[in-house]
């Protein structure tokens, strides 16, 4: 058992420690020796070990009282984006340099009410705005998977916590996902990532990128964790006016593998042009795959599914440049050095180009352009507009019986870091290609590590559900999961 | 749409982000990048089409008007990077 505690799952974890067969202690323990051995993944950026071995001591003392809620006990990675008191939050970003937040996100709350450890905060693009975590202040994260020379990306936004969570250096991590940032990165590590409904997890505490899109999320090495974690997470909360007031079900009770009877759509859009033949492939098998598990395949159209990225990058940048005109020197966070003479508009422009990174100042531009006179209508507008086509898409799919939709999770296996750099940021911006429109339509969509490509790289299949149906959603992934049977984990390089 | 020197100086200043005179084309070339892909909303057919406001039909929830937080003056300012007296210090703004 010791020797191989850092591969537990969080059930198993859950389990083990529930019936005294290992102590939190002893875990976290376990994890912060991982960690450590792991600076050339740079998936964690801030190490809290003295928090983690006190928040164990107290574990192991409620466990022992018998009042173990799930996590309880349970080592965690935090993405940078959520604000953890006494402890730095900086979302990748050098303008909340030496931000240490006065209070607690309502997410991180829950975890931490509920008995989680946290071993620290986890890597990420800037501002959550990237796809391969090489936007990030901190370097760039790094896969765990590793097939050549290269070095892969794990993904993004959410790259710290994927990397983290495939290299056994926690046992789950925290997300989020704005257009793909928990679940691209999971595709491209071999883990499960769900974004839930859009109002499911309070945004409290969680620093804004696009306020009517982002959500946050369990990453996590099986579905039933996920699951576990996720009804951790959620809830309704008073400080979040778009959090919903609905109750959270036993998400992990639903998990029957039976389904039987379900009808899973099969979007035509998503065959893109030029799709490589693994990802068809794979996505051709797991459809088989659901439909021996006794499902129902039907193809459906979701005909608006083409302008969802273009969409996307008008309404995100939009509400980005709103969002992140708070960072302006003044109440947090990195403030320039004036010369003589200088006043507080050059402090502002000083501080912001200074303190924001390139792709961060382009969307910010970009949603200022697009949310300027006379500009307004034709692009911000129209891209609402867009969005209200795109949502009803979905709608009319599930009013015509569609329980959930299958689809590959990323165009792609995980590329190598750098090797975008000289593209368009276009080009990077079609890695969200599947996933934006879930955001875009508030849906749950879960991704779930399905095969290998030819050269031994993990690939994902995304379902999207029904809003507020993540117990049914789940379901289904775990039925895809046990199907798929993927057990291959990165062999340890670092 | 093409986005000229002066457009995307204007952007950097309504932005309030310092762009220097050297890094403007560049600038350009990637808005009208960005752009240029975004232009593809226009082929959409959005007559009586309502633009969204709220992705989940939902009302926001109402409360009593009443103060339920506050007196955390100490908290507010620990991280600003000038504070005196219990103010955020800034460089003086009216002559």
């Amino acid at each position: 058992m010791m020797s191989d505690m850092s591969k537990m799952t969080l059930t198993q974890a859950r389990d083990a420690l529930r019936a005294g067969e290992v102590t939190s202690a002893e875990l976290t323990e376990s994890f912060l020796g991982r960690i450590d051995a792991a600076g050339a993944l740079n998936a964690f950026v801030h190490n809290t070990p003295d928090l983690a071995r006190a928040q164990a001591a107290a574990a192991d003392r409620r466990i022992q009282a018998g009042d173990a809620p799930d996590l309880c006990g349970i080592p965690l990675g935090i993405k940078d984006l959520f604000c953890t008191e006494g402890v730095p939050s900086q979302a990748g970003s050098r303008i909340l340099e030496g931000f240490v937040p006065q209070y607690e996100s309502t997410v991180t709350r829950n975890l931490r009410e509920a008995g989680g450890v946290m071993l620290g905060k986890l890597n990420m693009d800037e501002f959550a705005m990237g796809s391969s975590n090489e936007t990030s202040v901190y370097g760039d994260a790094v896969n765990p998977w590793k097939v050549d020379d290269r070095a892969l990306t794990p993904g993004g936004s959410s790259g710290g916590s994927a990397a983290a969570v495939a290299a056994d250096l926690c046992v789950a991590a925290t997300g989020t996902d704005t257009g793909g940032s928990i679940r691209q990165p999971a595709a491209f590590t071999g883990i499960v990532g769900i974004k839930p409904t859009y109002g499911r997890c309070s945004r409290w505490g969680i620093v804004a990128f696009a306020s009517s899109l982002d959500q946050a999320g369990p990453m996590t090495k099986t579905v039933r964790d996920s699951a576990i974690m996720l009804g951790a997470m959620a809830g309704h909360d008073p400080r979040d006016s778009t959090s919903a007031d609905i109750a959270v079900p036993d998400f992990e009770e639903m998990l029957t593998g039976d389904i039987r009877g379900k009808v899973i759509g099969i979007p035509q859009e998503y065959q893109v042009d030029g799709m490589p033949k693994e990802i068809s492939d794979l996505w051709a098998n797991g459809t088989e795959m659901l439909k021996s598990a006794g499902a129902e395949i039907r193809w459906i159209s979701l005909p608006h599914t083409k302008y969802a990225l273009p969409a996307y990058y008008v309404i995100a940048p939009a509400e980005a440049s709103s969002n992140l005109a708070r960072y302006d020197g003044v109440r947090y966070g990195h403030r320039a050095t004036l010369e003589a003479g200088e006043g507080i508009v050059e402090m502002y422009e000083k501080t912001r180009a200074e303190g924001f990174g390139a792709e961060v100042q382009r969307r910010v531009m970009v949603g200022t352009y697009v949310l300027s006179a006379g500009f307004y209508d034709a692009y911000y507008n129209r891209a609402r507009k867009v969005r209200t086509l795109i949502k009803r898409d979905f709608d009319q799919a599930f009013e015509a019986g569609v329980d959930a939709i299958l689809t590959p999770a990323t165009p792609s296996a995980a590329f190598g870091l750098g090797e975008m750099s000289d593209a368009d940021p276009v080009q990077m911006y079609l890695n969200d290609v599947f996933t934006v429109t879930v955001n875009l339509a508030g849906l749950p969509g879960i991704s779930v590590p399905a095969g290998l490509n030819a050269q031994g790289l993990p690939l994902g299949l995304q379902l999207i559900g029904r809003p507020w149906e993540e117990g049914d959603l789940l379901n289904t992934a775990y039925a895809l999961e046990s199907a798929a049977g993927f057990v291959e984990k990165p062999a340890q390089w670092w | 749409m093409s986005i000229d020197l002066e457009t995307a100086a204007r952007v950097a200043k309504l932005a309030r982000i310092r762009v220097g005179d050297d890094a403007l084309p560049e600038l350009a070339a990637e808005f009208n990048n960005i752009l240029g892909f975004i232009e593809q909303l226009g082929e959409v057919d959005v007559e009586g089409v309502e633009p969204m406001t709220s992705v989940t039909p939902m009302r926001l929830k109402r409360r009593e008007d009443e103060v339920t937080d506050g007196h955390q003056q100490d908290k507010v300012l620990a991280n600003a990077p000038d504070a005196r007296e219990g103010f955020f210090a800034v460089p003086k703004v009216v002559e």
